[in-house]
């Protein structure tokens, strides 16, 4: 069997705990509300998976919002068709995306680089304007796929319990809304982040960090690279499956906005954010992303003008005028500063950032017991 | 120490990994039980009420979103007792007294839903969640109106829809949490109808570009039905996906079908940009089958008769309300946002205006904001004042019953404004249809969802 060194476990034990522990921390911030603790999971799952690929083998997939929205819808279907448990919704919506990924890996995986990259891009175009107009009595387009009372939901109808009034996924009976939707989400954030920090470890995990950095050489010493690099792909689509599918449990409505390039762009920018390459980077950056968008886009002028009212008349409207075209609907213009100051000055992303605050700390070799951040322990691992 | 030198098996860390879990996650969960457990969503414990405005302030619908916004902040003066009062006056019956609901003051939060429904559903999560929203309201299309419908349902929060015309919401997809006060595109076939027939004659063509989500879908089934019923024949129905910004792939194909009217079921900049384009590729100037060609847009809007300029001149739709009405509601109404604002609400504005008002006037009469009170003080409500006439809030689909209006683009406008001309007030008697057509299941009020 093989083991664990002390190093990762005491990041996993720290990673469960900054996790769990979320509802409270985040509490100042504004941000400990169900829904957007749900989503930091989700988008940190999505990232994480992500990360598998671009991070450790070095291949920057444009389109993996595709296998998101895949998921979702495949997880609404499952919804409808079979039950409303979450078990075989993630199931099933783990196997499709799997699935398709294979099938868009297969013919993506053929170049490499850029074409990749725009290979990728163009599938999950495609995809998207599928489920937007051409598809829809799959995907119902741009209203949604929603659950209605008339689902024929085979399996709950089998063990005889037709649920009275409006469907919501269940989980073994108990509701997944709220805080316990939550620590449903947190659990497969942690154990996807057991996954992943597994793989890193493992000599599969080797091999890709080997394909990362000079695939020819690779080749040359007589290992064929594409089943690696199909396998990574693969699982890392499954991950983005997960979180497509958990993204539905939470909500149970699929929407073809989440297969966007918008969207695919999104987990690009949040593993750069946060530190490609690292484990605990992705995870970073999708929080910092997700935190921008919830909560920077819903300040309007009349909290600004409340932040502001200790400036003196006069200056405290400037103030609301200038800072309002950065928050509200201009969160991005901020999104977009934070990107480029973190690209030119650490880009190695947030993770950089944290190691080099912990040498300045400590100047012993030793990383010190914890950073003084709210993030956990740096990774050492690279 | 020998124990981690030689590191832990992977049972043990799962073990420890799942008691941790357990430890620390089931825990505050039991615990929050108790922090929770109010006797219904968000109940309001302090001085003020706080309502949730998901508003499209970007996207296709941005400009009505932005006119919707204007008409939330006037309402919520006008509840507090601020302002002149607005609607509040001509309301008849009426419990406002001007003093906020309830004797708390009303509060808003927005939220920008983009004109996609994915987000206009986390922005109202955040804002029942987070900001405590009693009510939620607003949205400019219908597809963000379906989709934050059932979120309400399932939160257990009131939903009082903005401007949204698909037949679903009260439809295939109504909701015991949600109404609607705005007109559906079943009506606009009604009322539409007639006036086509008598315009454009019963021998025509009609073509129709359709904007690709729920609206779009019932907008298309209705006018097909409505035209079909005059004798028209539907040459080709073609969705066109929301947002596109460009028509010119979709209007080329028109020109050849033989066709000789264009049915534009879109709204919004999109209506404004299919319609441009429309008129720049010569479609009003040409002859088919020995006749005018002419344009229909079935869902007029001021904003959109504005945005669009010269070129609706003479074009026929239906509106649910317009500032030019005489009736006391509207001019009281005109009045007080023409001042706020200095320009006449559209009926978005209207129609948000309306029901921020009628879920306030509710509150007041259940004399609770206990959701499934404050639905049955809504339920078969009949009320009037409010610029459509008599209106009865219906119970069997939450659809307001109440005139509406056959527009048409004037072709002497005497300022930006003065864009449309009210053809006819079609009564409510005639737009007034059963509601088992349609379909869906309201589901239940009680008990009501604890969020």
């Amino acid at each position: 069997m093989r083991t664990m060194t002390r190093n990762d476990l005491m990041l996993l034990l720290g990673f469960a705990a900054v996790v769990l522990a979320m509802p409270i921390w985040l509490q100042p911030f504004g941000a400990a509300y169900p829904d957007l603790l749900q989503r930091f999971m989700i988008f940190g799952i999505f990232a994480v998976g992500f990360n598998i690929l671009f991070g450790l083998t070095g291949y920057l997939s444009f389109g993996h919002a595709a296998f998101f929205g895949v998921g979702s819808y495949a997880a609404v279907w499952s919804f409808k068709l079979l039950s409303l448990d979450a078990i075989p919704a993630m199931i099933f919506a783990i196997v499709i995306s799997g699935v398709f990924a294979l099938i868009i890996g297969y013919l993506s995986l053929r170049r490499s680089g850029i074409y990749f990259s725009i290979l990728t891009l163009a599938f999950a175009q495609m995809s998207y304007n599928l489920a937007y107009s051409v598809l829809t009595p799959i995907t119902n387009g741009e209203t949604g796929l929603q659950l209605t009372i008339n689902d024929p939901r085979y399996l709950d109808r089998v063990f005889g319990d037709a649920m009275p009034g409006q469907p919501v996924p269940t989980l073994l009976g108990q509701s997944l809304g709220g805080f316990t939707g939550f620590y449903f989400c947190a659990a497969f954030l942690i154990l996807t982040f057991f996954i992943a920090q597994r793989i890193t470890g493992s000599p599969f995990g080797m091999m890709l960090k080997g394909i990362k950095s000079n695939q020819t050489r690779m080749n040359y010493t007589g290992v064929n690279t594409r089943p690696y690099t199909l396998a990574a792909f693969v699982i890392s689509g499954m991950y983005a499956g997960l979180a497509g599918a958990l993204m539905a449990v939470t909500d149970p409505l699929a929407g073809a906005e989440r297969m966007q390039w918008t969207a695919s762009g999104e987990v690009v920018l949040m593993t750069i954010l946060g530190g490609a390459g690292t484990l605990v980077g992705p995870v970073l950056g999708a929080w910092i992303i997700k935190y921008f968008e919830n909560i920077f886009s819903a300040l309007n002028d009349s909290i600004l003008a409340r932040f502001w009212s200790f400036l003196p008349d006069g200056l405290d409207h400037t103030a609301v005028v200038v800072s309002g075209k950065f928050v509200g609907e201009g969160w991005f213009l901020t999104l977009g500063l934070v990107f480029v100051l973190i690209v030119v000055f650490l880009p190695g992303g947030v993770m950089e950032g944290v190691r080099r605050i912990t040498t300045l700390v400590s100047p012993k070799s030793k990383p010190p017991a914890s950073p003084e951040s709210t993030s956990p322990q740096p990774q050492p691992a690279e | 120490m020998t124990l981690l030198k030689r590191g832990l098996s992977r049972r043990r860390v799962l073990q420890t990994g799942m008691a941790g879990i357990i430890g620390t996650g089931v825990m505050p969960a039991i615990f929050t039980k108790g922090a929770w457990a109010q006797e219904f969503c968000n109940n309001p414990t302090g001085d003020t009420v706080t309502f949730g405005l998901n508003l499209p302030l970007t996207g296709a619908y941005a400009e009505e979103g932005a006119d919707e916004q204007k008409a939330y902040e006037l309402a919520v003066q006008h509840l507090n007792g601020e302002g002149d009062g607005g609607l509040i006056n001509v309301l008849t019956p009426t419990a406002l007294k001007g003093n906020g609901i309830l004797g708390k003051k009303v509060a808003f939060v927005t939220s920008d839903s983009q004109t996609k429904s994915d987000v206009a559903r986390a922005g109202a999560t955040r804002m029942i969640e987070r900001d405590g929203a009693i009510m939620v309201t607003g949205g400019s299309s219908s597809g963000e109106a379906v989709a934050v419908q059932s979120l309400c349902q399932e939160l257990g929060v009131i939903f009082m829809a903005g401007l949204t015309h698909s037949n679903d919401t009260t439809g295939k997809d109504k909701r015991r949490y949600g109404f609607r006060h705005f007109f559906n595109a079943y009506q606009s076939g009604i009322g539409l109808g007639p006036v086509l027939g008598q315009e454009y004659g019963t021998d025509r063509r009609a073509y129709h570009l359709t904007a690709d989500y729920t609206w779009g879908w019932t907008q298309e089934e209705s006018m097909k039905a409505a035209t079909e019923a005059l004798g028209w024949e539907t040459v080709e129905a073609v969705r066109t996906p929301l947002g596109a910004g460009d028509f010119s792939q979709f209007l080329t194909p028109v020109l050849n079908s033989g066709a000789d009217v264009l049915i534009l079921n879109h709204y919004g900049n999109d209506m404004v940009n299919s319609l441009t384009q429309a008129v720049q590729f010569g479609m009003r100037d040409r002859q088919t089958n020995g006749k005018n060609f002419e344009i229909v847009v079935p869902l007029f809007s001021e904003l959109m008769a504005k945005g669009a300029g010269a070129n609706i001149k003479g074009i026929f739709g239906t509106s649910n309300w317009h500032w030019n009405l005489q009736d006391p509601g509207t001019v009281a109404f005109t009045k007080s946002f023409g001042a706020a604002y200095g320009a006449p609400p559209s009926q978005a504005a209207h129609t948000a205006y309306v029901q921020a008002l009628l879920y306030a006037d509710a509150c007041e009469r259940a004399g609770t904001f206990y959701p499934p009170e404050v639905i049955k003080a809504l339920e078969g409500h009949e009320f009037d004042g409010m610029g459509n006439g008599p209106t009865l809030y219906r119970a069997e689909d939450h659809q307001c019953m109440k005139n509406i209006l056959v527009v048409q683009g004037n072709d002497n406008p005497t300022s930006e404004y003065d864009v449309l001309n009210i053809v006819q007030e079609v009564d409510r008697e005639v737009v007034t249809y059963d509601s088992a057509i349609f379909g869906g299941d309201l589901g239940p009020a009680e008990p009501a969802p604890l969020c």
